[in-house]
């Protein structure tokens, strides 16, 4: 895989996970492009695309857009169950996941994806292992005197 | 609204978070983001020393705004400092900041890095996972360097955590991809592909990706992967859908590591071990079983995870390309995807099915298919699907079906997508060209393609139509009519009155005895469109018209009268100018005889590969297009301006240098010939009177110019080649280096060098005489087929040598698939004013991209009973040209790239090899038998060879390469 972008249906860039080297500018260019196609495409349309020389793989669940790009020998249906198993996850560190969790909590969806995908290929698919190092990372830190819930919005 | 927040709420964050979410305008949250980067600068820079806690909040702030997509130019250094705290989550944060902003101060790199090997020597896994994610995520140079040789030993240390060997095997990967040459397996080479058998099935999913990528580079290191990988594919597929507990996903085990499996094998071919290969084909039938099986459940996760599998097998039978049985299958299965209500499996459907068209055990079977193919091109809502199901029409196309494919790709064509228009139509051309069994069929295609997508007919298209009816006497007539037909539509493309002012020009006359098409009535008609036409095409009629003027006496007085007016001989366009002034004096002052010669029917013109599949390639990049043109043979590159332009060489204007490329009929008009136009009409009467006996010789070029091959070499036609060159060819079968040509000019030497389907050749130019080579140049050049076969690259080199010395030049070359043909050199120069034009073969063979491959008696055997099949044999039996003797033998085999098999034909006077060619898309094994009779009298010694491979053409090619070495 060579990257993973999550955005919103207003076109707002959530998550950006490179895993090819590509320079800021370019990278901002790729979204753009890339956000106006999905976002351009109709429900029932299929998954898949080709784009510049990657398919590109995309999901959207709720509000947000999970959208792949992966190389040519690479498969579509298990890229597609990549996200599904990521959105998985969030969902279950976060008990019923929306996008407000993943703006206020960016930084562990970072966190989480690290734990499931390294360099662009799946590190560890089962559901329980990647939660149970994540939460031991949890366990790991202390209470603080600034420690509160996130406030309701 | 966020329900939990787990860990560390860091309140300061949220609150800033929603304070950016609450900007009512852009402007607005410019000021705040402005003021919290003041705020974090004034913290970072003050007195106060920040405690962890703050540090991380600031960072991660940073970190947000930078996400946000603006800027960030501080805060590197607190990052840095966060990573050598002992508290987690700060050195978490610390990680995520460089991760996303990697900076390449090298300062600072060498202070991460400090902290990196800090962790992996910490022996605590949380820490070293997060270390080795960082280095996965930025994967810089320095990174490699620094790490490259301490994560292998992490990798396969037997006490390391499962969980941080996983990290460690994707940082590896990473960094290979990155910086290749500082990842070195060496000696943990076996335990890495050992990493196959891990109990543990993360660390297996994980390590298999590395295994993946460093089996593509170096094969033969990594081959022992292929037994590991069938085994567990083996023992996933048949285990029940609960046996691996978390690893199996919506009833499906383990479904990307089966991929990942599968994908591993595609870096192989079939396996030589007949159990491993019996256990594989279980497997694959196994999946295709499945597929017929009820779903387990209704979720679409299951469905997708087991198809992936699916699509994945699918993938390794069509890179065998061996099983016929499983091939069939294959294509069934997508079949009854091409109907389902999935949309994305009709897409991945369509897709796969393309490349199983092109396997000679399949293409009938891909065929069947052809109905709903077409209707999913005309009922499909989502246009990529569409694409696809275009594509495939083109992948299954073959001369039983061209005509309805061709028909249903035009009418598809009035409502496709604008975006895939152009290459519809490149797609429809080519396939008109190639399956045209009448030519009339293939110009009423080209027309209709004009009438229906004229802006997306590219002039190689509207070119090569032209080339096709001027080489083709049995069609000019009836391309006359049909395009004068064409031309009567009130509003016509301009591309057809390109074609129609060219073909009418030259055939005219073919259709002139119809009143209906009197000549005047046929310059009438296309004059009625002159003025609705951009220069180039106006250029293009005035040439037509002084064609007219030559074939149809009666219409001069018109014409003339056309090319006197105003608007034709003062045109503030030099171009046309000049063309309506020239071709007025032409037509005055020419004798009948000088004009009929002049303006004689154009040449054919010389076979070479259809301009548009060059196009096509162009547009999909090489090895896309894997329809070639039949009469496209062995021929020299695209230049067809500078054909004619030879042609014309004894006439004497001076400009207008034949564009080198692309400007297939040369009708590239915009260069003026005879210089500034108020002088041209002299200029050329000059030509004429001063030519004297030339003229006869002389011809008006296809753009109404004369032309000359202005005196460089390098607009010459490139030479055929010389008679010798498959002979000096020959030389270099079973060697690398030596001198492939000389004379007493020049001397051409070779050294080269091959690895897997790599090949680099240093051509050594030496110039053997005391007077320097001027206008030195150099071409290589892979004709008809071979271009989407081999890859070849090339510097050019400098245009002087200098008596007595030596340039050297470079030649890169990538195998892509097995070819027959060799690459061609041609060399030009100028010795002493006289051109020399010399074309050779460069000796490049299929054998050259072989490895060498040991095997005992029995597996050499047993391959080869497993090659039985007629076509894949190819057998010569020949004189000895030379003497038996055995060591000389040895040393041609061994240099021919197989290894010699020793004790393994039961005759000791045979000699086996067996070897694997390397090409891009997939290796072909080889398997060779000699058998001398060193008995017979000297003269009477004979040699029977054999040779035996998974592809018919390798075995053929190799078999007639190797039977002119002994």
């Amino acid at each position: 895989m060579q990257f993973m972008l999550l955005f919103s249906r207003q076109g707002k860039l959530r998550l950006q996970k490179w895993y090819v080297p590509q320079a800021d500018k370019e990278k901002k260019k790729i979204t753009r492009e890339l956000v106006q196609t999905v976002l351009a495409r109709k429900p029932k349309m299929c998954s898949f695309l080709e784009w510049r020389d990657l398919k590109v793989v995309y999901k959207r669940y709720a509000s947000l857009y999970f959208c792949c790009a992966i190389e040519d020998q690479d498969n579509e249906l298990i890229t597609l169950e990549i996200i599904h198993r990521y959105v998985e996850l969030l969902d279950k560190y976060f008990g019923s996941v929306c996008e407000l969790d993943i703006i206020f909590n960016f930084e562990k969806a970072y966190f989480i994806l690290d734990e499931f995908l390294l360099g662009g290929e799946a590190q560890e698919t089962s559901k329980k292992n990647v939660l149970k190092a994540i939460e031991q990372a949890d366990l790991l830190q202390e209470p603080r005197h600034e420690y509160f819930n996130v406030p309701v919005y | 609204m966020p329900a939990v927040s787990k860990g560390d709420g860091m309140r300061g964050l949220a609150v800033f978070i929603s304070d950016i979410r609450n900007c009512k305008s852009k402007e607005a949250e410019i000021k705040r983001i402005n003021k919290e980067l003041a705020n974090i600068r004034s913290k970072f820079k003050g007195d106060k020393a920040l405690d962890g806690y703050s540090k991380k909040k600031y960072v991660c702030k940073l970190l947000f705004i930078f996400l946000l997509g603006h800027d960030i130019d501080f805060g590197h250094m607190e990052a840095v400092n966060l990573l050598s705290s002992n508290k987690y989550t700060e050195k978490q944060i610390g990680y995520l900041f460089i991760s996303v902003l990697v900076n390449s101060n090298s300062e600072l790199i060498r202070l991460i890095n400090n902290a990196i090997k800090n962790d992996l020597s910490s022996r605590n896994p949380t820490f070293m996972c997060l270390a080795l994610h960082c280095i996965a995520n930025v994967g810089s140079r320095e990174m490699a360097e620094a790490f490259a040789g301490e994560i292998p030993r992490i990798l396969v240390a037997g006490d390391t955590m499962d969980s941080v060997k996983q990290s460690a095997a994707l940082c590896l990967l990473r960094l290979y991809k990155a910086s290749p040459d500082l990842v070195l397996m060496g000696e943990w080479t076996s335990r890495v592909v050992h990493l196959l058998n891990d109990q543990h099935m993360g660390v297996v999913t994980a390590a298999i990706s590395l295994i993946t990528c460093l089996s593509s580079k170096n094969p033969d290191e990594f081959k022992t992967c292929v037994s590991l990988a069938v085994s567990r594919l083996s023992r996933i597929v048949s285990s029940a859908s609960t046996d691996l507990q978390d690893y199996t996903y919506y009833f499906v085990p383990a479904p990307w590591l089966s991929c990942k499996l599968l994908r591993l094998l595609q870096c192989y071919p079939p396996p030589e071990d007949g159990a491993v290969k019996g256990r594989l084909v279980e497997c694959l039938e196994t999946i295709l079983n499945k597929a017929q099986e009820p779903p387990k459940s209704k979720k679409v996760q299951h469905s997708n995870a087991k198809n992936a599998i699916l699509f994945e097998a699918i993938s390794l039978i069509i890179h065998y390309d061996s099983e016929p049985n499983l091939l069939v299958r294959a294509c069934n299965q997508l079949g009854q995807f091409l109907q389902h209500r999935e949309t994305n499996l009709r897409y991945l459907a369509l897709e796969s099915m393309c490349t199983l068209a092109s396997s000679e055990f399949s293409h009938e079977a891909v065929k069947t298919h052809i109905e709903t193919v077409i209707n999913a091109l005309k009922t499909e809502r989502d246009v990529s699907v569409r694409q696809r199901a275009a594509d495939l029409l083109y992948a299954m196309c073959d001369r039983s079906n061209a005509k309805q494919i061709v028909a249903e790709m035009l009418s598809y064509l009035e409502t496709a997508d604008y975006s895939i228009r152009e290459e519809m139509v490149l797609k429809v051309a080519i396939l008109a060209e190639k399956y045209a069994v009448d030519y009339s069929w293939y110009v009423d295609t080209i027309l209709n393609l004009i009438r229906i997508a004229g802006d997306y007919v590219s002039e190689e298209v509207w070119y090569r139509v032209i080339q096709i009816v001027i080489n083709r006497d049995d069609v000019q007539g009836y391309a006359a009519k049909t395009v004068f037909e064409a031309l009567q539509a009130p509003a016509c493309h301009e591309n057809m009155v390109k074609v129609g002012g060219y073909i009418l020009g030259e055939f005219g006359n073919l259709i002139a005895g119809d009143p209906r098409s009197s000549p005047l009535v046929q310059f009438n008609l296309l004059h009625s469109k002159f003025h609705l036409c951009s220069v180039p095409t106006r250029a293009l009629l005035l040439s037509a018209y002084i064609k007219f003027i030559n074939l149809f006496p009666e219409t001069k007085a018109t014409i003339q009268e056309v090319l006197r007016s105003d608007s034709q001989i003062r045109n503030s366009d030099v171009e046309l100018q000049q063309r309506a002034v020239e071709y007025l004096k032409l037509s005055s002052i020419a004798s009948t005889d000088v004009l009929a010669t002049v303006l004689e029917e154009m040449p054919p013109f010389p076979e070479r590969e259809s301009s548009i599949l060059a196009k096509l390639k162009k547009k999909k990049g090489p090895g896309a297009v894997s329809v070639e043109l039949e009469d496209g043979k062995e021929r020299g590159e695209l230049n067809g301006g500078a054909d004619r332009g030879g042609e014309a060489a004894i006439a004497a204007s001076n400009a207008s240098t034949p564009s080198p490329s692309s400007d297939l009929l040369g009708l590239r008009s915009a260069a003026p010939v005879g210089g500034p136009a108020p002088s041209a009409g002299s200029l050329l009467v000059d030509v004429f009177s001063e030519a004297g006996p030339a003229a006869s010789s002389t011809r008006v070029n296809d753009d109404g110019f004369l032309s000359s091959a202005p005196p460089s070499a390098a607009s010459e036609d490139p030479a055929p080649p010389l008679p010798e060159s498959d002979e000096l060819l020959n030389k270099f079968v079973c060697k690398n280096n030596g001198v492939l040509f000389e004379n007493q000019l020049l001397q051409i030497g070779i050294k080269s060098e091959y690895r897997q389907n790599l090949g680099r050749m240093y051509l050594f130019y030496g110039n053997k005489t005391s007077v320097q080579f001027v206008s030195f140049t150099t071409t290589v050049s892979c004709p008809g087929e071979l271009q989407s076969q081999l890859n070849v690259q090339t510097k050019p080199v400098e245009p002087l040598v200098e008596g007595g010395a030596q340039v050297q030049q470079v030649i890169n070359i990538e195998c892509l698939t097995d070819f027959v043909d060799a690459p061609l050199l041609n060399i030009k120069f100028r010795y002493g004013g006289a051109l020399q034009n010399i074309t050779l073969k460069l000796p490049v063979t299929i054998n050259k991209f072989f490895q060498p491959t040991e095997m005992a008696a029995a597996d050499f055997f047993q391959r080869w009973k497993q090659l039985s099949q007629p076509q894949q044999e190819a057998q010569k039996i020949f004189k000895a040209s030379h003497g038996m003797d055995t060591e000389v033998l040895k040393a041609k085999l061994l240099g021919l790239g197989t290894a010699l098999l020793e004790n393994v034909d039961p005759n000791p006077e045979n000699y086996v090899c067996a070897g694997v060619i390397q090409t891009k898309i997939q290796q072909v094994g080889c398997l060779l038998r000699l058998e001398p009779n060193a008995q017979a009298q000297p003269g009477e010694q004979m040699y029977r060879l054999t040779l035996r491979s998974s592809k018919d053409t390798v075995s053929q090619r190799v078999c007639d390469l190797l039977a002119e070495q002994f």
